[in-house]
């Protein structure tokens, strides 16, 4: 035997309470690890390495709209090899539990700039001679059962049409394939100019973003640097970045990350504290004489409450890796559908460090009172008891 | 020659503005592979006297010097290495740890030596072998008799070959013929590993194994009987 053992022993005493508690700190590690690692999706700066598509958005906020005319401005600037535009439609479809974008574009525009999206020459030029045409990727159609020649009608809520209806209807006319890519660039997509036509006349010329495709990916950030210039004392001034980048503001646009995040972890790991606490303190009065026993055959105040406060922070470091090891499962599983939104999302090393850090730390506060009491226990009283 | 030698031992205990006097005057010599059993009424001093003795507690005024260390001054750590080293306990409940099998109770006092991992498991092996015990080195405690649980105690107060073996009343918990069997054990350790044993006990049948037995009464030496 060895002090490991002992203290491996005594954790383990009251099987089910420790199961209950580690699990409960697994938990709360594996909450800390995919929120921080949310969070910091939101807070990564813009990298224009490598990017050679730019989104070109209203500079304070995405629902103020930019007028369809700045896209023949940003198409003539040195270094911009082609743009189109999307705009936020919003609606929905039978009910609001079927979320999915859905952006009016120019069809050949779109896939020209899209070009790992794949539709047949036929569909596309059915799409593009379609006025009510619309066309969705193959996992939505298979979603929703629909097939080429449906009609799928969507109620507007941001966007009425002229005669101030709220019920559109297209006619689907294809699907596409995203090659897995599942962004806020993989939508419901139909005909700008039939949008554009049946709107309300003074809501028309308008657009949400432009997405811009550069020359020479070196020189991303300076075309948005310039684009951005362009702009700058107009009435509709943008702000350019890369489309991951975009996504996140997008997001962000529901609150503070961040915060929120943090608010959440706070409160998580405020319980698991005064949970791990009190089974410490349990743990603690349960072996008084036990601990009085040790002194006795010599063990001293500082190796008694040392054998404590291994035993919590063992708890708290064996549910934070824990915690952490399942957290990099789920994003090695989940990361591909989630980085499509937030354009990274794998745990960092920081963040796995944190954890065990914090976790570590979590020990130590938690097995402070009861170490600390060790400490003081007297034998002769405590044999008493 | 004396192994414990106790002079003008007093202890009082304070409790809010109430003093208690438990031991006043007490002087005591027990000589080395001596046999004592310490008698007494309930509330005598009889365990006060043995915590004095093996350093657990520390008398109001006198001094207590075993096997030639003075005790009374001796910071905490200092007593805690001293009593590792010198001192083997016996407790009336046995006071072993639950979560550990009889093997890992008895090898815990040698956590503290510096022994390598295979010298602290012969140890072990060799003290349950003298309390005839080798055979349930696996078990836990509540896997145990009261009296197969009392002889696992008594291998771990000697696995690290302690001058003295401090008993307190180390049958109480237990039947008639099984404390013989301790009582017997305890002798053997006297004589044939020369423990100096001091038991206090209510059992005169107990006492009656020791070489000398001392009376206490309300916290005074009243009589030594040999």
């Amino acid at each position: 035997m060895n002090k490991f053992s002992l203290i491996w022993s005594n954790l383990f005493r009251r099987k089910v309470r420790t199961f209950l508690t580690l699990f409960s700190v697994l938990v709360a590690f594996l909450l800390f690890a995919l929120l921080r690692t949310v969070a910091g999706a939101f807070e990564v700066g813009i990298d224009f390495a490598g990017v050679d598509r730019l989104n070109v958005s209203p500079k304070y906020s995405i629902i103020d709209p930019l007028p369809i005319t700045h896209m023949n401005e940003i198409d003539r600037l040195e270094g911009v090899a082609s743009v189109t535009h999307q705009t936020w439609f919003g609606g929905t479809y039978q009910g609001l539990n079927n979320f999915f974008p859905k952006f009016p574009v120019n069809p050949r525009a779109y896939f020209a700039m899209y070009s790992e999206f794949e539709i047949s020459d036929v569909q596309l030029e059915a799409f593009a001679n379609t006025r009510t045409g619309a066309v969705v990727p193959e996992s939505m159609a298979r979603q929703y059962d629909w097939q080429v020649g449906d009609k799928i009608p969507i109620e507007g809520d941001i966007w009425l049409m002229a005669d101030g209806g709220k019920l559109w209807e297209f006619d689907l006319v294809g699907t596409y394939s995203t090659g897995g890519e599942a962004g806020l660039s993989s939508a419901f997509l139909f005909n700008y100019d039939y949008f554009n036509e049946a709107r309300v006349e003074q809501t028309q010329g308008l657009v949400s973003w432009f997405t811009v495709k550069v020359a020479n990916p070196d020189d991303a950030a300076a075309v948005a640097a310039e684009i951005d210039a362009l702009f700058e004392n107009s009435m509709n001034p943008t702000r350019s970045a890369t489309e991951a980048e975009f996504i996140r503001q997008f997001a962000s646009q529901v609150g503070d990350i961040g915060l929120m995040m943090n608010g959440i972890l706070s409160a998580v790991f405020f319980t698991i504290l005064l949970l791990t606490a009190n089974t410490m303190m349990q743990t603690f009065r349960e072996r008084i004489p036990e601990l009085a026993v040790l002194k006795t055959v010599g063990f001293t105040d500082a190796a008694v409450s040392l054998l404590i406060m291994s035993e919590s922070i063992l708890l708290c470091a064996l549910g934070g890796a824990l915690g952490i090891g399942l957290a990099i499962l789920v994003s090695d599983a989940i990361g591909p559908q989630v980085e499509a939104f937030l354009g990274t999302f794998r745990l960092t090393t920081a963040t796995i460090g944190s954890g065990m850090a914090i976790a570590v730390l979590l020990g130590v506060v938690v097995g402070l009172f009861p170490a600390l009491s060790a400490n003081r226990l007297q034998i002769v009283d405590a044999l008493r008891k | 020659m004396a192994i414990v030698s106790l002079k003008g031992i007093d202890k009082v205990y304070t409790k809010g503005r109430e003093t208690v006097e438990v031991l006043e005057g007490i002087d005591l010599e027990i000589d080395e592979g001596d046999f004592v059993a310490l008698m007494g009424p309930s509330g005598s001093g009889k365990t006060t006297l043995l915590n004095l003795i093996g350093g657990i507690d520390q008398p109001t005024r006198g001094s207590v010097v075993v096997g030639g260390q003075q005790l009374v001054g001796l910071s905490s750590n200092k007593l805690a290495k001293w009593r590792s080293e010198n001192i083997g306990f016996i407790f009336q409940s046995y006071n072993l740890l639950p979560v550990l099998t009889a093997q890992r109770n008895v090898a815990l006092p040698l956590l503290l030596t510096k022994l390598s991992a295979a010298q602290r498991r012969r140890s072990t092996e060799v003290a349950l072998q003298i309390v005839g015990l080798e055979d349930r080195a696996q078990h836990k405690p509540g896997e145990l008799s009261g009296g197969q649980q009392q002889r696992v105690a008594i291998a771990r107060a000697i696995v690290a070959d302690p001058a003295v073996l401090i008993c307190d009343e180390p049958t109480g918990d237990l039947d008639r013929d099984t404390a013989n069997e301790i009582l017997d054990l305890l002798e053997i350790l006297n004589k044939d590993y020369g423990k100096t044993i001091i038991m206090v006990t209510h059992d005169p049948k107990a006492a009656s194994h020791a070489h000398h037995i001392l009376e206490l009464d309300k916290g005074q030496l009243v009589k030594q009987v040999a």
